[in-house]
């Protein structure tokens, strides 16, 4: 017992030593670049430029009001193209035929890049905020419909059986047994979701520049402002990965042992498979 | 849920068959969508400024090879998608096993490429440009980047998954390290690593065509920004219609291949 313990923390002091002697690595190959002359000048700013622009970014009003943009369409995109996606998952899986008539169309667009559909969106919805929602919605869309589908075929069917025994109506159904089953599965696919919506926000807005971080970022590699770009990438990253952060541990808290089940793994294949937001 | 159509009986007729088949629902819900669009376009209740009719789209996609060379297009797209997976499969195979063999390593690096094949990548390309010019190399490291990350996590995984008995019995056998790794330990760990070079190839691909789109540089990408900077309203539809139909025809043959290496 003493020496399993004895290695457990031996292996935690090497996986810190290693993580620390790669961001080193990281930091020291970043500044030999900088200096060196190797690549054209500013293409590479020292790190000491970077979080000089970092700190700027972060408090500049312009910065939070690019923000809000990117967040508000993801969010809205997200909220109307998951929602939507659930409603049809559900649909599609009580339908086993229907699911089999619409699931090449469902997985073959959603193995495509969304990028392409673009111009589309741009002259359906204009080139306002709109344009941005329906990019981000798209993209939110074929995650959460994969995975709804797939974990709604994968409930136990004594579940359902009980249901209908009670005579549930179709409202007490989904709301009593479909989605407490496949809420585990539902809600990897929506973290999932989350992050390609942001993405499809971003897409679009580097597309048609105005507004956004997408847009800022943009506006930063034109004007030559590259520690600004590093600085705004940095910061889109770390927004995602927060967001991505807190939407695992909301979804820890909820899960019940905290073990995958072999519905949710594959259902978060399935949302996988049409993972990206692009 | 069970499903009734996978029952179908062998004494059916063809026709009845046929008729009771999902596919051709499939394609008779898209016959049908189709000309609902075509009739609401003609009708003027949909503006054709707007939504090209899909006989002018679908028909138009013969002009696009004479507009914009869509098979060259389509050439350049693949040949940089293959060279960024090979690369990948270089990076990944490595990697992928240092991680197997040096658990700290895996805990080290797995959630932090976990994390990064989250991230928005792409949004780096700005950088890519400005570093390697408005060429074929920064398309390779885009779609480089977002396909190595889940290639190195499912090599890992794969060789995580190889049963310890296949190479006890390559040990009683006196096989070499080498002879266990080779015959064993890879075609054990195959199956996985196929999954992991189809996702490689769909992210690869991915990104290639929306860096080609946005930059305007290159393959099929380059093909849909053309005919809409060009304002060709049914061109675009066109195009849009080619690049989906081959990047689901892409998909469909690696779905193919990785269904091929799982069965043996």
């Amino acid at each position: 017992m003493r020496v399993g313990k004895l290695r457990e923390g031996a292996l935690h002091v090497q996986v810190l030593w290693i993580r620390v002697v790669t961001i080193i690595a990281c930091i020291l190959a970043w500044e030999f670049a900088a200096r060196s002359g190797l690549f054209y000048e500013g293409v590479v700013p020292p790190i000491w430029n970077v979080s000089v622009a970092l700190v700027r970014e972060l408090v500049s009003p312009d910065f939070y009001v690019d923000l809000g943009l990117t967040m508000f369409a993801a969010t809205v995109g997200f909220a109307v193209g998951s929602l939507i996606a659930l409603v049809i998952g559900i649909a599609l899986g009580l339908a086993p035929f229907a699911r089999r008539v619409f699931e090449p169309f469902i997985t073959a667009i959603g193995g495509t890049p969304k990028v392409i559909f673009l111009p589309i969106i741009f002259l359906v919805f204009g080139l306002g905020i709109e344009s941005k929602i329906a990019k981000a919605g798209l993209s939110a869309f074929f995650p959460v419909v994969l995975s709804t589908t797939s974990a709604f075929v994968q409930i136990p069917k004594i579940l359902l059986l009980t249901g209908r025994s009670f005579n549930l109506s179709s409202w007490q159904m989904a709301s009593k047994v479909y989605l407490p089953a496949m809420a585990n599965s539902v809600l990897t696919s929506l973290r999932l979701a989350m992050s390609m919506s942001i993405i499809g926000v971003l897409t679009a807005e580097i597309a048609n520049p105005q507004g956004g971080l997408g847009f800022r970022l943009m506006r930063y590699a034109d004007l030559f402002k590259i520690d600004f770009v590093y600085a705004d990438a940095i910061l889109i990253f770390a927004l995602a990965a927060l967001i991505n952060a807190f939407l695992s541990a909301l979804q820890r808290a909820r899960s019940a042992h905290g073990r995958k089940q072999a519905a949710d793994r594959a259902a978060a294949k399935s949302a996988l498979a049409a993972s990206s937001g692009i | 849920m069970p499903d009734a159509t996978q029952q179908r009986p062998f004494c059916m007729p063809m026709w009845q068959r046929v008729v009771t088949a999902p596919a051709f629902w499939s394609l008779i819900v898209l016959v049908v969508l189709l000309m609902l669009l075509e009739g609401a376009v003609r009708a003027d209740l949909v503006s054709s400024a707007v939504v090209a009719s899909p006989s002018a789209a679908l028909l138009g996609i013969v002009d696009l090879q004479q507009k914009v060379d869509i098979l060259g297009a389509l050439r350049s797209t693949l040949s940089t998608t293959l060279v960024a997976v090979a690369l990948e499969l270089i990076v990944a195979v490595p990697l992928g096993h240092l991680m197997y063999k040096r658990r700290a390593f895996s805990i080290a690096y797995t959630g932090w490429f976990a994390a990064l094949s989250a991230a928005p990548i792409f949004l780096l390309y700005p950088l890519f440009l400005v570093i390697f010019g408005r060429n074929l190399v920064t398309l390779i490291v885009m779609g480089f980047l977002p396909g190595v990350i889940p290639l190195i996590l499912h090599v890992q995984e794969g060789f995580l998954g190889v049963k310890q008995t296949y190479i006890n019995v390559g040990e009683s056998f006196a096989l070499s390290r080498r002879a266990i790794f080779w015959r064993i330990m890879v075609p054990a760990a195959a199956p996985t690593i196929a999954t992991g070079v189809r996702l490689a190839l769909m992210y690869t691909l991915i990104n290639i065509v929306a860096v080609e789109y946005l930059v305007d540089v290159g393959g099929l990408g380059r093909i849909v920004a053309d005919r809409y900077f060009h304002f060709d309203i049914p061109g675009t539809y066109s195009a849009i219609i080619a690049v989906a139909a081959v990047s689901v025809f892409l998909n469909w043959l690696i779905g193919r291949g990785e269904h091929w290496i799982r069965s043996r």
